[in-house]
This record gives C-alpha cells, sequence and structure tokens, in this order.
C-alpha cells in the first residue's frame, strides 16, 4: 500500500514540477513575445491620433463595432518609397548574406582541418569580438573609413591615391559593417556543422579516385548544407532589419527598412505606421524563419 | 587545396576582424583629435572621462540594469531549457520553442517597437509601468532569456542522464536531483549565460532607446548619440576600457570552463572506474 501510496505522491510532484516549468516561461514569452506581436498587429489597423492610437472597438447601441483603419497599409502600397526600401533592404541582408559565406565557409573549413589542439583558440577568437560591444566595434570602422580616416590615410601615404575617396557614408561602408558585425554568426554553426563531419567519407571519396576538389563539392558541401543554411538565415533575417549598422555608415541614400520603422517612430510619431512597418517585415522575414527552425529542430535529434 | 593559401585565408579573416579594435585602442592615446595626425601618445581623453558626467552617470545605469537583466535572463533562460529539454511533447511546445527563439532572429526594432507598444497599452489600463529602468530592463531580460535558453540547452544535452537516473534509484525526490546533482553540473552553462547576457545588455541601443524615458540614458545610448555626430576622441578612450575588461573577462572564464570541463572530466572517470571495481 505504502509502495503505492508513494508512486500518486511521486507523480503528483511530477505533474507539478511540470506544470511549473512549463508555465513559467510560456506566461513569459506570451507576454513579452506573443502579445507585444498581436499589439502592433492591432495598431497597423488603427487610426493615429495626435498623442495615441484612436480605439478599434466602439458600442453603438450595445453593439460593438470594429473600426478596421487600412490607412497605413495603403500608405506602404502607394508610396514607392516603401516599396524600394524593402527592396533595398533586402538585397544589402541578400549580399551581406552571400559574402559572409563566401569568407565563412573556407575560414570554417581551414579551422577544423587545424590541428586540434588550437582549435579551441581559434574559435575564441571569433567569439571574442563578438562579445565585445557591437556598437564599438561599428563605431571604429567609421576611424577606419572616414575621408580623414586610417584606410585614406594609408592610401594616400602610399602613393595610391592623391586625395581622399570617399568610403564612408556610401554602400560599400554599408555592406563592410554588415559583413563584419554578421560573419562570426555564419562561421559558427558552419564551424559546428563542419566539425561533426565524418572524414571516412571523404576517405572513401578520395578512394574512389574524386580529386581533392570534387570532394569538396561533392561531398563536403552537401553534407554541410544544414550549417550553410543555418548560419545564411541566422545573418539574412536582422540583417534585413538593422539599424545600427546603416545610421552610423550607410549614407541617406542608403535604403534600409530598419531606420524608416525608427524614424515613423521616433521623428513622425506615427505609431500605425512603424507597426505597419514592421508587420510587412514580419510577413517577409517569416519564411527564413521558419526554415531556420526547420533546420534547428532537425540538427538537435 | 594548400596549407600556405589556408593560413593566408585565416591571417586574413583574423586580421579583419581585429583591425578595427586594435586601432580604435592605438588612436585612444592619440593627443590630436584628429585621426590622421599622430602627435604624441597621451591619456589626456582617459583624464577626460573621469569628469565626463554624463558617461559616468550612463555607465552605472547600464551596470545596474545589465546585472538585474542578466540575473532575470538566467532565470527564465534556465526555465525554458527545461520545459523544452525535458518534456519533448505536450501541446504548444512548438510555439514555445518558436517564441524562445523568436527574439534571438528578429530585428531588434521590431522587438523594441512591440514591446514599448505592448507596455504603453498596459501603463494606459493599469497606470504603469512608466518608460525607464523598468521597461528598459524587462526589454534586456527578454533578449537575454532566449541567450541564456540555448547557453543552458547545449549544456543540458550533453549531460550524462544517468546520473539523474542513479540519485533518483537511490531515492532522490525531483527537486533534490535538481538540487544534488543537475545544479551543480549546470553552474559553467549558468556562469556563461549570465555573462554573456551581461553583455549583451551592456551594449544594447536599440531596445533601450525604445524602452527608455526621459533621464534614462545607457552608456550605449549615450555612445550611439555623440558617435552620430562623428568621430570622438571621448568614444576611443571609452571603448579601450570596455573592450579591456570584457577581453580579460572573456580569457578569465575561457580559462575557469577548461579547468571545469576537466575536472568533471577526472571525477566521472573515477567515479565509474570505483563503480566498476565494486561490481
Amino acid at each position: 500500500m505504502s509502495g503505492l501510496a508513494q508512486m500518486v505522491d511521486e507523480v503528483r510532484a511530477r505533474l507539478g514540477g511540470r506544470r511549473w516549468l512549463i508555465g513559467v516561461p510560456y506566461l513569459w514569452y506570451v507576454l513579452l513575445v506573443l502579445i507585444p506581436l498581436l499589439i502592433i498587429i492591432k495598431i497597423s489597423f488603427s487610426e493615429m491620433l495626435i498623442t495615441e492610437v484612436a480605439s478599434m472597438l466602439t458600442w453603438r447601441q450595445g453593439w460593438p463595432s470594429l473600426h478596421l483603419n487600412f490607412d497605413s497599409y495603403v500608405f506602404l502600397a502607394t508610396d514607392t518609397l516603401y516599396f524600394d526600401t524593402y527592396l533595398s533592404s533586402i538585397k544589402y541582408a541578400l549580399a551581406t548574406t552571400l559574402i559572409c559565406l563566401l569568407i565563412g565557409y573556407p575560414f570554417a573549413y581551414f579551422m577544423v582541418r587545424s590541428p586540434a589542439h588550437v582549435q579551441h583558440t581559434l574559435v575564441m577568437l571569433v567569439m571574442l569580438p563578438f562579445w565585445t560591444s557591437f556598437l564599438l566595434r561599428i563605431y571604429a570602422w567609421k576611424i577606419m573609413l572616414a575621408d580623414d580616416g586610417v584606410i585614406n590615410a594609408l592610401l594616400i601615404h602610399l602613393g595610391i591615391i592623391d586625395g581622399a575617396i570617399q568610403i564612408m557614408n556610401t554602400p560599400t561602408s554599408l555592406m563592410i559593417g554588415m559583413v563584419y558585425s554578421y560573419l562570426p554568426f555564419m562561421i559558427l554553426p558552419l564551424y559546428a556543422n563542419l566539425s561533426k563531419l565524418d572524414m571516412r567519407y571523404l576517405e572513401a571519396a578520395a578512394d574512389l579516385g574524386a580529386s581533392p576538389w570534387k570532394t569538396f563539392w561533392l561531398v563536403t558541401v552537401p553534407l554541410s548544407k544544414a550549417g550553410i543554411i543555418a548560419g545564411a538565415m541566422l545573418v539574412f533575417i536582422p540583417a534585413v532589419g538593422e539599424y545600427v549598422i546603416p545610421e552610423l555608415l550607410g549614407g541617406s541614400d542608403t535604403l534600409m527598412i530598419g531606420r524608416v520603422l525608427w524614424d515613423e517612430f521616433f521623428s513622425n510619431n506615427d505609431w500605425s505606421m512603424a507597426s505597419a512597418v514592421a508587420v510587412v517585415m514580419i510577413l517577409l522575414i517569416l519564411l527564413p524563419m521558419a526554415i531556420l527552425n526547420k533546420y534547428q529542430t532537425e540538427a538537435a535529434r | 587545396m594548400n596549407n600556405a593559401f589556408a593560413k593566408s585565408w585565416m591571417i586574413a579573416v583574423y586580421a579583419f576582424l581585429y583591425l578595427p579594435i586594435i586601432t580604435l585602442v592605438v588612436y585612444s592615446f592619440n593627443a590630436s583629435p584628429l585621426v590622421t595626425v599622430w602627435s604624441h601618445a597621451s591619456v589626456k581623453w582617459y583624464v577626460a572621462l573621469m569628469a565626463d558626467d554624463d558617461l559616468i552617470s550612463a555607465v552605472k545605469l547600464s551596470l545596474e540594469i545589465a546585472f538585474l537583466s542578466a540575473l532575470m535572463s538566467v532565470f527564465f533562460g534556465t526555465f525554458t531549457a527545461f520545459a523544452l529539454n525535458r518534456y519533448r511533447r505536450f501541446s504548444g511546445r512548438t510555439l514555445l520553442s518558436s517564441m524562445a527563439s523568436a527574439p534571438l532572429v528578429m530585428p531588434d526594432v521590431i522587438v523594441g517597437l512591440s514591446l514599448l507598444l505592448m507596455l504603453v497599452s498596459v501603463q494606459h489600463w493599469l497606470g504603469f509601468p512608466d518608460r525607464g529602468l523598468f521597461t528598459i530592463l524587462l526589454g534586456h531580460a527578454l533578449l537575454g532569456a532566449a541567450y541564456a535558453n540555448v547557453v543552458i540547452t547545449s549544456r543540458l544535452r550533453e549531460m550524462d542522464g544517468r546520473l539523474d537516473e542513479a540519485a533518483m534509484d537511490l531515492g532522490c525526490k525531483p527537486f533534490q536531483v535538481f538540487r544534488l546533482v543537475t545544479l551543480p553540473l549546470l553552474v559553467p552553462a549558468l556562469v556563461s549565460a549570465f555573462l554573456l547576457t551581461f553583455t549583451l545588455s551592456f551594449d544594447d541601443v536599440v531596445l533601450s532607446s525604445f524602452l527608455s524615458g526621459p533621464g534614462y540614458s545607457t552608456l550605449p545610448m549615450v555612445i550611439f548619440s555623440r558617435a552620430r555626430l562623428g568621430l570622438n576622441p571621448s568614444i576611443n578612450a571609452a571603448a579601450t576600457v570596455i573592450i579591456s575588461v570584457v577581453t580579460i573577462g572573456v580569457i578569465a572564464l575561457s580559462l575557469y570552463q577548461a579547468r571545469a570541463a576537466r575536472q568533471r572530466k577526472r571525477e566521472m572517470a573515477l567515479v565509474y572506474s570505483e563503480s566498476n571495481q565494486n561490481t
């Protein structure tokens, strides 16, 4: 009997633990992720009064009446500035992803091939800039790229150019900053993936007469697909909405949607418009996020 | 692919990652405020930092927020990691895991805007919270919890499940298993999650800008507003201080973790060899 009582106790204790363990994080994320997202969707369909958002639901003769206001979306669709900005954000984010992959893949591959005792240090050296302030590292590029900056001074000193060339506040400076900031996000998942690669496949390919180059393209790259996708998504998604880098390194003509959202909110005080810009941005990154989620769950298995 | 090519590729990438930081540090000791003119080495910008009241009060606020939000991040991150790893099946598990990873990848401006508009609605109904320390804290804790979840999850996955089972077989209650077995093994992950979320909070400018109210400027907000206007020697000096502290911290942490991992391995080997002798 006491055995049964103990079992009942245990089951009850476990269920109690389970309820808390799942309930606490659930409440946290519903309050701080889900509800805020629903609220911006709601506000994007609301009319903007001068200091606050108009109420959507009004009571008319005892019946609720819902006001959906599509002004913000109509404006988004008709003003070509927004369309151009979304397009150019995607363009910059894609270019960043591609360049990060071109630099990061060989790098991760060489890291894995390095002697085992230095690998830990090599990984640490990639992660260290990731720990030091992102903002300060972007600011550091201002010193490098300014008209009177280090790179111009160096080029003039070497006699390669006569006068300062403008790098700052151009798409070039923006791209340098983006690639620089997001490169570790590409390298680390690729490294994690490649270091788990079964070397016997490579040996088998070599035994069967494939050249190292052919082995690389036909065996290594396809096997590291999950790492490539994870890295690409981790770079692409935040890059689309990046605000700080275009603000500090980009020019007034390098359009990025994160900056437009910021201005709608802080300069124009138009919450409804800012929310609509955000909602469309979420729709754009939903597919990449779903792909990332799928590969992460697969990798976890 | 030959070795020389591999080596030069790696050196080039490391140079790309480190040269801007090194330049920043070097120029913080330049007496001239102009980048191109190196007059002579000087610590005058560091001396000027001491008198920079805006910067000093921003540092205090940032440290306070970073410490508290890191504690909150580790707390909620641990909960999330346990819920997602201990229970493979429950209704809404996919929703929880998507919500937990959303702050990691979603652009900061969206997280900031949506959180702020939620907090404004709450304030509308309840009269609190006012924008300031608490609201910034919530934003940082949300972002931090998502990162802490990743760090703690990876540790939970590599932990030996047999130890928990052994403890339960020996009569431990679930909570005792957690307190006596799981938690001690998890400490290194909790420490690195704390430090990571601390630095994330100390570094954040976008969430803080959305969530802050008048009178609450964090250090990155002050740096950002100065950097927008152009190059500023005071930032170079402040940056050098921050970068040195973080670098020393990260190196110390990695040494501590390497030692902890070695010790754990030794202890495990000892336990298994003893149990083999007994049987």
